[in-house]
């Protein structure tokens, strides 16, 4: 996909001006936090499984050559391949590789951000492969040729009555007079089209929350049991996959599974948690016949020893995006391209490019939310601050901004200058607001006070006024 | 007699700026806790317009000179959250390269204080003789709840502020999209943040809303003036101090005497 987070603003203000997407962030921005908190109440040991996942995280990455290298030895041991992409450009090359080698006319998909990521569906259409997305979400925003919004949640942007208008639009082998009201009755049609689709597919292509090196394993957790029909019905299971996922234990990845589906969604567990270990082996009763990892790196061993190496702990869980008031005002979308949220505005910047991407980490006010429910810890507005470092450094702001804070920080280092700047200021402030308080409009304001009024300054400046106390009392 | 404990206030630049009350405020409650309050001439703003833009040398730089401000007193205290965290927490990272001066930023972190935790937390303050009649509710800062913890303090002494009846807001701990340098970069999404965030305010039906942090105390009162709410945005010194009185409202006209 395309990013177009440059467009930031355009996009903030289309989000924010959409009333649909603004019905459906209401609903999430308190529903999600809610959730997480009542599960971690649950658990008091919720703090020190963070401080264990952060553990675990950050010791895989510092061997993480060792591990991946484990982890291929193992998934071989079981029957399978490994594919190693730098890029996204060879991952989708692998992918449809595999996809023509055995012949595949349909593809069916478990929800995979690694997939949106490379841009594969589109890749796969163009190749003459239908791929047909068998999360609910991620299918209702197949229909609408959109991106996914959200990164558990891919239609979160949308209401029961946009999806009844992709299905009617989609579906229209069904009666176009029946009912499409409740949510039951719209799960109940995605189930009865998707159903052939998973016994026509060649290939199942998923995502993976974890691999783990000691056994080869892959990991999905789903709540809708789609992912196991993806992997284990087609002759062909490709798991698209990053190689940050990557754990050394069975015993860690247990641990993670416990951070993560409280953190994402409140639950204690996902519904489904399904582990695949190489291809069906004699005596199994299903299973495909090939399985293949196509492991991904695209910009991500780049990060390693750099100050954004913590961002490779992420496990994509987005308590960061469910707790964040910035995604809650714009959405996912604003973001423009596969990650929104916080975890988005550090992780674009470093897979994109900060030109494309220098909005994101910009538009935070550093509260903090995201880092204090981060499953594993992940100092998010630190390293936001760090790209506006770099942007800063290598000149990308604008010019104004830039120049701006460059002469507000060259007065403040005056102290004998800025006091009676600042008194001045309060005075002629203080003098104009006097009657109202308040300024309905002000100069180089115009953003603030467009919604906003600006209170009054009291009319003089603390230093002032103590200088002047001092002098009254005289000296101690 | 022992000798006198000196505070020395940082007074933030919001506050300098648009409400010296509140420093005001701050003072008074220090001296009736029993502190020699002093204020350093040196001091103008903590820098984190600067460190928040990108811009670390000047920031490092402004550092320095706080750092040189307010050496030797036995206590710093800001009537701020934000501008205590960045003391606390953001200096000693900010020389994390520097040995010397990292040192200098850790002793100054360890005795900067955010002005509620430091009446609470140092001076084991458990009530205020202040009284107002009204019916409060308060939000609680990013920097302050996050970075300094301070969540219980202010509910403790408001507790005790007599005819003060305290009704907790929804959503106290969202930010409420002031974020210093963010409401000039992106000020459509920080007015739709404080919208939201009045409308809380409002569904309280509380006759005020407090807060430790001017910053987001001018957010707040910019947003519920221009829609014409009665609700009162007040910074907490002014009602611990007992200062509701002589002093009109945030973003209230000044009264005619």
């Amino acid at each position: 996909m395309e990013p177009t987070s440059h467009l930031f603003p355009a996009n903030v203000r289309a989000g924010l001006a959409d009333p649909v997407l603004q019905r459906a962030l209401g609903l999430a921005r308190t529903g999600f936090p809610l959730r997480r908190q009542q599960a971690i109440e649950r658990l008091p040991e919720f703090e020190d499984l963070r401080e264990e996942g952060r553990r675990i995280k950050d010791h895989t990455l510092a061997h993480l050559d060792f591990y991946l290298e484990l982890y291929e030895k193992n998934v071989v041991a079981s029957g399978g391949t490994v594919h190693w992409a730098r890029t996204a450009e060879e991952a989708r090359e692998a992918v449809l590789g595999i996809c023509r080698s055995v012949g595949a006319r349909i593809v069916t998909k478990g929800k995979s951000m690694v997939a949106e990521e490379i841009a594969l569906n589109e890749h796969l259409e163009k190749n003459g492969i239908t791929p047909v997305e068998t999360d609910l979400g991620e299918y209702i925003i197949q229909l609408r040729h959109e991106p996914p919004s959200h990164i558990i949640a891919p239609a979160i942007h949308l209401m029961k009555e946009q999806v009844a208008d992709a299905f009617r639009a989609a579906h229209t082998e069904l009666d176009p007079e029946r009912a499409l009201v409740d949510p039951r009755a719209l799960c109940d049609e995605a189930r009865t089209v998707l159903r052939p689709q998973f016994l026509a597919a060649d290939v199942g292509i998923t995502g993976a929350n974890f691999l783990v090196a000691e056994t080869g394993s892959s990991i999905i957790v789903t709540n809708e049991g789609n992912g196991d029909l993806t992997q284990t019905l087609p002759r062909v299971h490709i798991v698209v996959a990053s190689l940050e996922k990557i754990v050394p234990t069975l015993e860690d990845a247990a641990t993670l599974l416990r951070l993560l589906a409280r953190s994402a969604t409140g639950q204690e567990f996902s519904s489904y948690t399904t582990l695949s270990t190489g291809p069906r082996r004699p005596g199994d009763l299903d299973g495909p016949d090939q399985y293949h990892v196509v492991l991904l790196d695209n910009g991500r061993t780049a990060l390693l020893g750099g100050e954004f190496q913590d961002m490779l702990r992420c496990l994509r869980c987005a308590a960061c995006l469910n707790h964040c008031p910035v995604y809650a005002a714009v959405g996912g979308h604003a973001y423009g391209w596969v990650y929104p949220g916080p975890m988005g505005a550090v992780l674009t910047p470093a897979l994109v490019g900060l030109h494309e991407a220098g909005h994101l980490p910009n538009a935070s006010t550093f509260c903090g939310r995201c880092e204090s429910v981060c499953p594993v810890k992940i100092p998010l507005p630190k390293m936001m601050r760090s790209w506006r470092e770099r942007e800063f450094a290598q000149r990308m702001s604008p010019v104004a901004y830039r120049s701006g804070v460059r002469l507000w920080a060259w007065v403040a280092m005056r102290p004998a200058l800025y006091h009676p700047m600042v008194e001045m200021k309060a005075r002629l402030l203080g003098w104009l607001g006097k009657t109202h308080g308040r300024f309905r409009s002000m100069p180089l304001a115009g953003g603030w006070t467009l919604g906003r009024d600006m209170p009054a300054p009291e009319g003089r400046s603390f230093h002032s006024l103590w200088a002047e106390r001092r002098r009254a009392r005289g000296p101690r | 007699m022992a000798e006198p404990v000196r505070v020395a206030l940082l007074v933030t630049c919001l506050i300098d700026l648009f409400r010296p009350s509140v420093a005001f405020a701050a003072v008074a409650l220090l001296e009736a806790a029993g502190y020699t309050v002093e204020v350093p001439r040196a001091q103008t703003c903590c820098g984190q317009p600067a460190y928040n833009s990108g811009d670390r040398a000047d920031a490092k730089r402004i550092a320095r000179q706080v750092i040189a401000a307010f050496a030797g007193y036995d206590y710093v205290v800001a009537p701020s959250g934000s501008c205590a965290g960045m003391v606390r927490l953001h200096y000693p990272q900010l020389f994390a390269d520097e040995p010397a001066m990292r040192v200098a930023a850790e002793e100054l972190a360890a005795r900067t204080w955010e002005l509620v935790s430091f009446l609470v937390d140092v001076r084991g303050m458990d009530r205020v003789t202040a009284r107002w009649a009204k019916s409060a509710t308060y939000h609680d800062g990013c920097s302050g709840l996050r970075e300094l913890g301070i969540k219980a303090q202010p509910r403790k002494l408001l507790a005790s502020v007599e005819g003060l009846d305290l009704t907790e807001l929804p959503g106290a701990e969202v930010c409420c999209g002031f974020g210093g340098t963010f409401c000039v970069k992106y000020p459509e999404i920080s007015d739709k943040m404080v919208t939201d965030k009045a409308a809380e305010i409002a569904a309280t039906g509380a006759d005020c809303v407090l807060a430790g942090d001017l910053g987001c105390l001018l957010n707040i009162a910019g947003k519920l003036t221009r829609l014409g709410s009665p609700v009162e945005v007040r910074h907490i010194a002014e009602v611990l101090a007992g200062m509701t009185d002589e002093l009109p409202a945030i973003g209230a006209p000044a009264r005619s005497s």
